[in-house]
């Protein structure tokens, strides 16, 4: 029996050595401290040149445009804008549109991504080629094209505002976009929304205590009635003490367009449409290698303990492909985002166009404005990346559990 | 593979540092041999390549007769296509030595971008197109119209103030390129293009059906288009602006593409000043004597240019009106040579 001889403990000095040089000592130190102020220095002398070319040729530079009036307007905002707002309040407007656009693209994009790949997956001939020629036409066309297509295309189909298509006469659909009614609050609408709110609480109560009660003792207790009961007869109750929560204004042709009401515009439509159909493909392809990569034993032991096969896709495999499939499909959700700047070819107003667009050219300030939109945009994709790996944390920990 | 990036690094910063504001231009366009020149994405008669790939234009006329002046040849000019957002970083970065793009010339540019109008090509202004069928004859029936607009111009701004100060509404919807709004124009997206007048003709002539167009009678601003320079190279300023004076004045004297060598001949001392046959007011300049012959020779006189371009020897079809001569009941005006 041979005992290890037991290595003395680090010195200070050496200990200091291995976390500032890693392996190679005091040398990789000073590799890493010279090759920091090298960076340093190219980084200063990119700011002091641009400024000094700048100044030497009276080009306005500063952050104060910010603060003086945009002067043009918008069509499409989520905040109040008018044309006597701040530069500010057009970045903000710019923002709230990319976002928008980027949120509903991704919820969309996830969705078709994982129908299709179901359909390949499934055991349907039909099915799978359909979604195998789906994702093959896709995403092998650039996405600016099928951007421009569903913009054109769609609007080409669509009658104009006087002879719009009318769906019971609320909702009417013509080449302005889609007009539907506007819910305007009545004073029953926080009852409401407080009655929804508990309604959510309590299901979710018991849907915790229906899990402990089947792990706990194996039985399944039957909650839905209960969870119906209080998601729609809890605000039904209040509809009916306080009052309808809101009334809806409906739209009506005057002029050119419709007056009341709320309007989708074409422009958000097509993007929409393009960005997550085409995202969506490549999810797909995600998904399919996610789901091929859990071992078909998984299945067959799902069969084999008299799960469904749609049980043993939702309880067993997918929460296995889940791993996989989550880190490339952050990538995704980032070109989604990315992608959405294409928006100024169908006049989106989204942050490329109306900030790094039209502000650029009102003010000339290019190096601020371009500086800001990239500043956003790798706040919005670092936001989303983090998200992403937090869930990603969270299976990796179930499964260990 | 470390000092690979470095190198990479070093020769960027090398480059930014290199790029400081010269007053060297006209030098450099000489060691070029080529003038580079900013000019729309195709606005027909102002910048549009023709069916062989030539451009030509009202203001490519103009980057022709510079070239002519400091290279003695008017091809010798690179032709940048700009959208509107993108014209004003390609001239402050030095992509482009003179900017003539159909540009309004205002206060703001003419200061904060750090650029310089050098004088008038075009006086303009905005108006509005909309089609026949909707009956209205008066931009002041617009109420609650949507409006394609080319987006990064001088005409979301004015469009704006012309909507709130007569308190109508309007949605506007602004696109990247004048195409893609003509386009969305022609689907019915809109019931409205806006565009400076010139323009709006310009368009019209790339409809399917232009006669089931017409543009209204209003014109709701003032827009002075000329070419532009960088601050910082008087020389080079002094150089863009006299080539157009130049072009004004052989107009004023009955200088033609066809007469000019006969002129040569003139005794006339204004003539003989402004040909070159007397003085040195092209060397001045830091041209050559024979200035004005090449910029007549090559373009012709602005009222030949206007003519061949936009006038109605060209498919737009515009009146002189207030671009014709000061003393022909126009306002164009040009500094005398001498």
């Amino acid at each position: 029996m041979s005992i290890a001889p037991r290595k003395p403990p680090l010195q200070f000095a050496l200990r200091l050595k291995r976390a500032l040089g890693g392996k190679t000592g005091w040398n990789g130190f000073a590799a890493q401290i010279a090759f920091a102020a090298i960076l340093a220095w190219i980084a200063y002398e990119i700011v002091a040149n641009a400024r000094t070319n700048l100044e030497t040729q009276h080009i306005a530079s500063g952050f104060g445009f910010l603060n003086y009036n945009a002067g043009f307007d918008v069509n499409q905002s989520l905040i109040a804008y008018n044309n006597s707002d701040t530069y500010w309040r057009v970045f903000f407007v710019g923002l709230l549109n990319t976002i928008l656009v980027s949120v509903i693209g991704i919820v969309f994009a996830t969705v078709i991504g994982f129908i299709v790949a179901l359909c390949r997956l499934s055991p349907n001939g039909v099915l799978s080629r359909i979604g195998g020629i789906y994702v093959e036409i896709v995403r092998n066309l650039p996405v600016l094209f099928q951007i421009l297509f569903w913009y054109l295309a769609v609007l080409a189909a669509l009658p104009a505002p006087r002879q719009s298509i009318s769906i019971f006469s609320t909702f009417f659909l013509n080449n302005r976009g889609l007009i539907v009614p506007l819910p305007v609050s009545e004073p029953g609408l926080y009852p409401f929304l407080a009655a929804l709110a508990a309604g959510i609480v309590v299901a979710l109560g018991l849907r915790h205590h229906a899990r402990r009660i089947l792990f706990q003792r194996g039985h399944m207790i039957r909650i839905w009635p209960y969870v119906l009961g209080c998601l729609v007869g809890l605000p039904l109750a209040s509809m009916l003490i306080f009052g309808w929560p809101f009334k809806l204004e409906l739209p009506q042709l005057k002029g050119f367009n419709f007056a009341g009401g709320a309007r989708i515009i074409p422009e958000f439509v097509a993007l929409t449409v393009a960005l997550s159909t085409y995202t969506g493909a490549f999810i797909a392809e995600i998904v399919r290698a996610g789901v091929m990569s859990v071992h078909k034993g998984q299945m067959e032991a799902g069969s084999s303990l008299g799960l469904s096969r749609a049980a043993t896709l939702r309880l067993i495999v997918v929460p296995q492909a889940m791993r996989v499939i989550v880190p490339p499909l952050t990538s995704q959700y980032l070109n989604l985002t990315k992608n959405s700047s294409l928006a100024v070819a169908i006049g989106y107003p989204d942050l490329v166009s109306v900030f790094a667009g039209t502000a650029v050219s009102q003010t000339g300030q290019a190096i601020e404005i371009i500086a800001m939109t990239m500043g956003v945009y790798l706040l919005l994709s670092l936001t989303t990346s983090a998200l992403m790996s937090i869930y990603g944390w969270r299976i990796n920990r179930s499964m260990a559990a | 593979m470390k000092c690979a990036s470095l190198a990479v690094f070093l020769a960027v910063a090398a480059t930014l540092s290199g790029q400081a504001a010269s007053a060297q231009t006209l030098k450099t366009i000489k060691d070029r041999g080529q003038l580079s020149c900013g000019v729309s994405q195709g606005l027909p008669g102002f910048s549009a390549p023709d069916d062989k790939g030539n451009w030509t234009g009202i203001d490519v006329d103009v980057c022709r007769a510079i070239a002519a002046v400091v290279l003695d040849d008017p091809t010798k000019v690179k032709f940048v296509p700009l959208s509107a957002k993108d014209r004003f970083t390609a001239l402050q970065s030095g992509e482009i030595d003179v900017l003539s793009r159909n540009t309004t010339w205002t206060v703001s540019r003419d200061t904060s971008l750090g650029a310089n109008f050098t004088g008038v090509t075009y006086y303009d202004g905005q108006g509005f197109m909309v089609k026949k069928s909707l009956k209205v004859n008066s931009a002041l029936e617009l109420n609650s119209a949507s409006v394609c607009v080319q987006t990064g111009t001088t005409t979301e701004q004015n469009l704006a103030d012309f909507f709130k100060g007569n308190n109508m509404k309007y949605e506007v919807i602004a696109f990247g390129s004048i195409d893609e709004a003509v386009k969305a124009y022609e689907s019915g997206r809109c019931d409205v293009f806006t565009d400076d007048a010139s323009g709006l003709y310009a368009s019209r002539l790339k409809l399917a059906n232009p006669a089931d167009h017409i543009v209204l009678p209003e014109i709701i601003s003032k827009e002075p288009l000329g070419p532009m320079v960088r601050h910082g190279d008087d020389q080079w300023f002094d150089i863009v602006k006299w080539t157009l004076f130049a072009m004004i004045n052989a107009e004023e004297l009955g200088i033609t593409q066809k007469n000019v060598d006969t002129m040569l001949k003139s005794d006339k001392p204004e003539m003989k000043r402004v040909l070159g046959t007397d003085g040195n007011l092209g060397e001045q300049l830091g041209l050559t004597k024979d200035w004005v012959v090449r910029i007549v020779k090559a373009v012709g006189n602005y009222g030949e240019t206007f003519e061949r371009n936009v006038g109605t020897g060209s498919p737009l079809g515009i009146a002189r009106g207030v671009n014709n001569l000061w003393n022909k009941g126009g306002i164009q005006y040009a500094p005398p040579i001498r």
